[in-house]
């Protein structure tokens, strides 16, 4: 309970922080060249004067920029992210659609990093300065220098051009009308690329700190304590240290939430995946300045809600925090 | 001078050093190995590497040379990586030291802003002000710089909160030395290392962010960068791959040695705090 509370408390703090986005953000986009209207009548082929003083009445563009800010932060409030003028939809609608493929690629790639973090971190450390951790640490230097991009770019050439083992892009194999598993197992092997391509920086960052952690557990009291009881290395390792170790991973997740959100933007664009970053770059390329504030708010809710999950599961690993009165 | 000895005792730095220097030399010589227009028509296009002793790392599907735009790109990424380092150190600095140095309502709003540049993702800050102000070189440059700064405000603060309470900070305050005279020539000396040890970190960052934009096509067209060259190669990406292939292998080298020499400095600077942070 107390735990709950805390991390509410938390997540209570974190809506000034949000207040501020929105405001900045809104501020900063009336400095954007060209409005909604200039687009839409851009789209519709041009129109006079007249007409774009009517529409702009219509939109509410008229007003002053305080009255338009006061009547956007009021309709946030009831999840009203206004209308794209490029898609035909509500803003929320759009990014509702867009939004899974992101989630499912973000979670897969974190895992992915995060798993594989901790292997290369446990083994890096049990073997510190012997060939594996050299080789380990090695690996995760030339991964974190390695731009994701690119690295998609060269999988498709080796998996999906030459072995032809995975698809190339997209987030489902359209001329096939899969239904139940079989569809859930052809978007898996859309992911096996992009997850890889988003989580290898990830990866690398991960074993990195989990070596760091390790190694500073390992020193600790009351290892030295575990093994004096005669424990065996490995019970020592995964009863006592790791569990320890976890803790800078596991906040690390919080902090970089948003790095990896930004990342899915060059991600879903290499491999056409119809997710929110994807979306991001088409609505810088087309000005569609009402959904790029749309999913500016969305990534900023996600961060604060994966900040609010870590919070929780923090607590759970560390006795101390639900310990401490 | 003792930092300096270890850093050159440390391998990791002077292979990173080594690395840094060779495209230090490539960016600076640039208009030396390949005067003329890197983005000029050279020869036919797509020419594999090798093909052409007059092009040995080929051409692009528009027929210019790739190991020119290499080498002129090597000074846009060092250019941005550098200029854009600083601002974001700058700015990181400044919030960080005076949030620090004063605490209590000062910190709480300077922290706030802070928090809010973290919680929005830094790549899609980069897109909204690159479709704000447009994509030359310089509004990119300083974007990204403004992008970056809020681990170095962090960093700065959490290490004046530790050092303004020491002694010798409070001996120059009894003697009735001012607060800039405070900040900038008691605590931030001693508050630096370990912002010069991130700040390669930082550059590192910077780098890749252009690169990434520059791939997406929405960095300034009118620059050799190696982001723009990958993102070309995109449309041969099947059969011609090198284009795209030749400049991510620039970028990874060039990242690995900013990394490695950044290592090298945290061992030689600070060998008590762990890397990685």
């Amino acid at each position: 309970m107390r735990v709950l509370r805390l991390a509410l408390w938390r997540l209570a703090a974190s809506l000034p922080t949000l207040l501020l986005i929105l405001v900045g953000m809104f501020l900063l986009l009336q400095l954007a060249p060209g409005d909604t209207v200039d687009a839409l009548m851009a789209q519709m082929g041009g129109g006079d004067a007249r007409m774009a003083e009517e529409m702009r009445r219509f939109y509410g563009l008229d007003l002053g920029i305080a009255a338009r800010l006061g009547q956007y932060l009021m309709r946030l409030v009831t999840l009203d992210l206004g209308f794209s003028a490029i898609y035909g939809k509500p803003v929320a609608t759009v990014i509702l659609e867009r939004l899974p493929p992101t989630l499912l690629l973000m979670a897969a790639s974190l895992s992915f990093a995060f798993f594989f973090g901790l292997l290369f971190g446990v083994v890096a450390a049990r073997r510190v300065n012997k060939w594996p951790d050299t080789l380990i640490s090695m690996l995760g230097l030339v991964f974190y220098a390695t731009p994701s991009f690119w690295f998609g770019l060269m999988a498709i050439v080796l998996f999906s051009v030459y072995l032809q083992w995975l698809p190339a892009g997209g987030f489902g194999d359209i001329t096939q009308n899969y239904t139940g598993f079989a569809a859930m197992l052809d978007i898996a092997r859309h992911l096996v690329l992009p997850t890889l391509t988003l989580g290898l920086i990830f990866l690398a960052i991960y074993l990195r700190i989990m070596r760091a952690s390790m190694l500073e557990v390992l020193s600790l009291d009351f290892v030295r304590t575990a093994r004096a009881k005669g424990l065996s290395e490995t019970r020592v390792v995964a009863k006592h240290v790791l569990r320890n170790a976890m803790l800078p991973m596991v906040t690390l997740i919080g902090l970089q939430a948003g790095t990896m959100l930004g990342g899915s933007v060059v991600v879903e664009s290499v491999f056409a995946l119809p997710g929110l970053g994807r979306l991001a770059y088409e609505s810088v390329v087309q000005r569609d300045l009402n959904t790029l504030l749309g999913i500016v708010f969305v990534s900023a809710l996600l961060v604060i809600a994966i900040n609010f999950v870590v919070d929780i599961l923090y607590a759970r690993l560390d006795p101390r925090i639900s310990a401490e009165s | 001078m003792r930092a300096l000895k270890a850093y050159f005792r440390s391998p990791a730095a002077l292979v990173g050093s080594a690395i840094l220097l060779a495209v230090v030399i490539m960016g600076v010589g640039a208009s030396w190995f390949y005067p003329g227009d890197p983005l000029g028509l050279a020869g036919r296009p797509l020419q594999w590497p090798g093909a052409n002793p007059r092009f040995p790392l080929g051409t692009d599907s528009s027929g210019r040379d790739i190991a020119a735009q290499l080498f002129h790109g090597a000074r846009i990424s060092l250019l941005i990586g550098f200029v854009a380092t600083s601002i974001s150190v700058v700015i990181g600095i400044a919030i960080g030291a005076v949030a620090g140095f004063y605490g209590g309502v000062t910190d709480t709003v300077l922290m706030r802003v802070t928090e809010a540049f973290q919680t929005l993702p830094n790549f899609l800050l980069l897109l909204v002000l690159v479709a704000v102000f447009g994509s030359t070189i310089e509004t990119v440059t300083v974007a990204i710089g403004l992008v970056s700064w809020p681990p170095v405000a962090r960093l700065t603060r959490a290490e004046f909160l530790s050092l303004r309470t020491r002694e010798f900070v409070q001996a120059c305050r009894v003697q009735g030395l001012g607060d800039v005279h405070l900040i900038l020539r008691e605590v931030l000396p001693n508050a630096l290392p370990p912002v010069i040890v991130y700040a390669s970190v930082v550059m590192a960052v910077a780098i890749l962010l252009e690169s990434a934009l520059a791939f997406l096509q929405l960095s300034d067209p009118n620059v050799p960068s190696w982001g723009n060259l990958i993102g070309l190669g995109r449309n041969v990406l099947r059969t011609e791959w090198y284009v795209s292939a030749i400049p991510g292998v620039a970028i990874l080298l060039t990242i690995l040695g900013v990394s490695l020499v950044g290592q090298g400095l945290n061992d030689a600077l600070n060998p008590r705090i762990a890397s990685g942070r």
